[in-house]
């Protein structure tokens, strides 16, 4: 008897429990983009999950997206034309020599609590993001600044000689070592966000990495935009800022920042309406969107490239020639057009074409005869004992279709074997370091608009040079003359002699220059494409009569 | 039975300490630091983060003051999230992937166990084949297919439910249920065809036919007790399995779970990320395990017999 009752005491829990799981299926609900259109929240994949939301700590571009809305530098960019536009500062002047900038910060400009933002909020903050032990990754983002590498090294430790100065409440001078053009490009990275002292303070030591300001409730901010809740591997909610200074112009009531790994499953959630706009796109679907739905993809260059290193300290790669006939032996218009597929621009030069107004001359071209020919002089006719060498990427399956393609085209053009050699990323990024490869694939992404952030790496000994190459002429350019001339022509000109340089040794060769992709719903307005895929969150707006629009 | 149980529980606790110990050793062994990134980390930064995270400290020292901080529940702080300590993301992640082991079990018995009874009472007919089939191809097809092919038909073409997410939208725990609980259902489809194909030629069925009672009285009263039991035996390491296994449903789903951040802190070379889930799945692994066992001895009596006869 009494096993019968248990018998059907099971029967009848297991039928509740499979009900109720399957009963919530029936009530069809609304998805994200139309709940969303109608209550102003924008839904927004965003990558990875944040590692934190502190603005000196964190290194990835979902965190970026996330504190943007959350914290506003000295100045901002314009989306168009990423000229420098008046943020918390609303103006600025220079100095004659361009070492000297004085910031005149607006009266307004308050933190989610109501304290004013003011010139000593900018002064103590970058004293906090200098803190070794705080371990800035992105501390170098205020080098240009006077004392401040030798101030983070700790070689000096009196901060009355980094070159930041408050004159008044509302005034602050910032000294640099040497006239740093672009150096208003760099107020609205992260690193260099202002940060509220008396909150971080409350929660610990200025230098303590992980403490709790960043979570909801304790943050206190000045973008516009506030905290709401900060949900791990879920979702980040942030809610229009009414204190921010310029909230009359914000158009959105919040922004969900949905962190979602996987592309595929990105790209299904936009499919049936749980996003706006997408971080990324799956790589094969370019095509179809191209062909069925061009009006929801947007593609654009971006500012970063795709390239190999050549370990130049291994005997036949150290001739140039060798390395030269490697770069005229890839068809890299022909490698975007029929294995990347995603629009990719073929690169001839490092640095992007057009990086604010700076284009290199391209010194190469596919050409595989002069390749043969090149090859032939170092030795190796047809390629004939070419010795072992090794092609490194780290595991991805795009990065093996490429590797695939030129591992084809250099048998093909020159007659050499290459072999194909995938590793895991971090062990990947081991190699690269310490010099434990041939050749190797890589990438890089420009910190600010500004060819020097994609040549400076490449000087000797350079943190992120990695390939054993070294011309002092190049050091010379790039380190001593182009730095201390204030006109952008003038030191656009000494750059691409550099560039020319590097593009004649070729310890790299570039291959394409990468774009963002995107999926946008219609409804969502005021994207304005540009080369560093920024967004000023405060521009955009949505649309509710857009929200049926059929997105399949 | 209690000394039995004491017994394998002294058992559980060397395996853990060669499981900590390797772990502990090989994450350190493995190339690539957690501080590495694409843009070469400044000396001295990797040095500060090194001393914070005391992985400056001689291995061996580092290894001890682990077990000391385990010892005491303390998974220690996570590298990649700075701020958050291991204990809280498995806090955070756990009752998730729980949950979702939870209903995938439940999808896994009830299709399992019906297909797998349906198909004994009628051995070598369609009704036999055609279960039977489906559980095979249940097996083969892994998750990573099954999970998108249902969000394309029952998500995206039907638009029933939703893609992805846990708990946000009405419904959208079903088809990660499915997915995980689909390969289970498949081996618990052919385990209770044989153990019902075992129990139903024993003579008290046969007796309890001759008794004049109805053929569903039968099957399910007298006929499941026994046939059930290879099934329930394996439900512990299927749960277990469930739990660490969900990694790719959650990937897919984009469910906040356990899984995802297990395969994840391996990747970023979070030592004690990767050491906290490891010791963690590692304790489930046996203590299930050992839960199955006490369920067996307890439902079998051929077992209670040879354990009480052999101590």
């Amino acid at each position: 008897m009494m096993r019968n009752k248990i018998f059907g005491l099971t029967v009848l829990t297991t039928t509740l429990l499979i009900t109720t799981l399957l009963m919530g299926g029936c009530s069809g609900g609304e998805n994200n983009v139309t709940t969303g259109n109608r209550d102003g929240i924008l839904h927004w994949g965003n990558g990875t999950d944040p590692q934190e939301l502190d603005p000196h700590i964190v290194t990835g571009i979902p965190e970026h997206h996330i504190l943007t809305a959350l914290l506003e530098g000295l100045v901002a960019k314009d989306p168009a034309t990423l000229e420098p536009v008046a943020a918390v500062a609303k103006e600025w002047s220079i100095s004659e020599d361009g070492k000297t900038y004085t910031f005149k910060l607006r009266h307004n400009a308050v933190w989610s609590n109501g304290d004013p933002v003011t010139a000593h909020d900018f002064a103590w903050s970058w004293w906090r993001a200098l803190q070794p032990a705080l371990g800035n990754q992105y501390a170098y983002m205020l080098f240009p600044i006077k004392n401040s590498e030798a101030y983070a090294k700790g070689e000096i430790d009196d901060f009355s000689q980094v070159g930041v100065k408050v004159l008044d409440d509302y005034t602050l001078e910032v000294e640099l070592n040497n006239a740093t053009p672009y150096f208003l490009q760099l107020l609205d990275h992260y690193s260099m966000f202002p940060v509220h002292r008396p909150t971080i303070e409350k929660f610990g030591k200025p230098d303590e990495r992980g403490s709790l300001w960043t979570r909801p409730g304790n943050f206190v901010g000045n973008g516009p935009f506030t905290l709401k809740e900060w949900k791990l591997f879920k979702r980040v909610e942030v809610v229009k800022n009414p204190q921010y200074w310029d909230a009359g112009k914000v158009k959105l009531n919040g922004i969900h920042f949905h962190p979602i790994e996987n592309v595929t499953t990105e790209e299904r959630m936009f499919r049936s309406g749980q996003l706006h706009h997408t971080g990324s796109i799956p790589i094969d679907k370019v095509a179809t969107y191209k062909k069925d739905k061009p009006h929801l993809l947007h593609t654009y260059p971006y500012l970063g490239n795709y390239f190999y290193r050549i370990n130049t300290k291994l005997p036949h790669l150290s001739d140039q020639r060798v390395r030269q006939a490697l770069a005229m032996s890839i068809d890299s218009k022909q490698l975007t057009e029929q294995v990347t597929k995603g629009g990719e621009v073929p690169a001839y030069t490092f640095t992007p074409p057009n990086t604010l107004g700076y284009t290199a001359k391209s010194a190469f071209e596919f050409n595989p005869e002069k390749a043969r020919k090149l090859l032939a002089e170092a030795g190796y006719p047809d390629g004939k004992d070419f010795p072992v060498t090794e092609l490194l990427y780290n595991t991805s399956e795009s990065h093996r279709k490429i590797a695939v393609a030129i591992q084809q085209m250099w048998n093909q053009y020159l007659g050499v074997n290459i072999i194909l050699n995938n590793q895991d990323w971090k062990v990947y990024l081991d190699s690269v370091g310490n010099g434990d490869y041939s050749i190797a694939r890589a990438g890089w992404i420009g910190d600010y608009v500004d060819p020097n952030t994609f040549l400076d790496m490449w000087v000797t000994e350079g943190g992120n040079n990695h390939t054993g190459w070294s011309n002092p002429r190049y050091d010379e350019l790039i380190l001593k003359l182009a730095p201390t001339i204030p006109d952008r022509a003038m030191r656009y000109k000494l750059m691409a002699e550099a560039e020319a340089i590097l593009l004649e040794d070729m310890p790299i060769i570039p291959i394409y220059i990468y774009n963002s992709k995107s999926l946008v719903h219609p409804s969502l307005k005021g994207l304005q494409p540009n080369i560093l895929d920024y967004v000023l969150y405060k521009n955009l707006s949505l649309d509710p009569s857009l929200s049926g629009v059929n997105i399949h | 039975m209690f000394r039995f149980i004491v017994s394998r529980l002294l058992q559980a606790i060397p395996v853990l300490l060669v499981v900590i110990t390797a772990t502990f050793f090989l994450v350190r062994a493995a190339p690539g630091g957690p501080f590495s990134a694409e843009k070469t980390v400044a000396p001295e930064v990797i040095k500060a983060l090194e001393a914070q995270y005391k992985l400056d400290q001689p291995v061996w020292q580092q290894y001890l003051s682990y077990l000391n901080d385990l010892a005491h529940g303390d998974f220690g702080p996570s590298f990649r999230y700075p701020g958050r300590s291991v204990d809280e993301l498995i806090a955070g992640g756990l009752p998730i992937t729980a949950e979702l082991a939870f209903y995938a079990m439940l999808v896994a018995i009830i299709i399992g166990v019906s297909a797998g009874v349906l198909a004994a009472l009628k051995p070598n007919t369609p009704q036999d084949y055609v279960p039977m089939s489906a559980a095979m191809i249940g097996i083969c097809m892994p998750s990573f297919l099954m999970g998108p092919l249902l969000v394309l038909i029952f998500g995206i073409w039907l638009e029933w439910l939703p893609v992805s997410g846990w708990g946000d939208l009405p419904g959208d725990k079903i088809l990660p249920a499915i997915t995980l609980g689909s390969g289970y259902a498949a081996f618990l489809a052919r385990l209770s065809r044989g153990g019902m194909l075992e129990v139903m030629s024993q003579d008290y069925i046969r007796t309890a036919r001759a008794k004049g009672l109805p053929e569903w009285v039968v099957v399910l009263k007298h006929g499941l007790r026994g046939g059930l039991i290879p099934v329930i035996a394996f439900l512990g390491p299927a749960f277990a399995g469930l739990l660490s296994g969900s990694f790719v449903v959650e990937t897919i789903f984009q469910i906040p779970g356990l899984g995802r951040f297990y395969v994840q802190a391996a990747f970023n070379r979070d030592y004690t990320m990767i050491l906290g889930t490891t010791v963690f799945f590692a304790t489930l692994i046996v203590l299930f395990n050992l839960l199955s066992d006490i369920i067996a001895v307890w439902i079998n009596p051929k077992l209670r017999h040879q354990l009480r006869e052999g101590k």
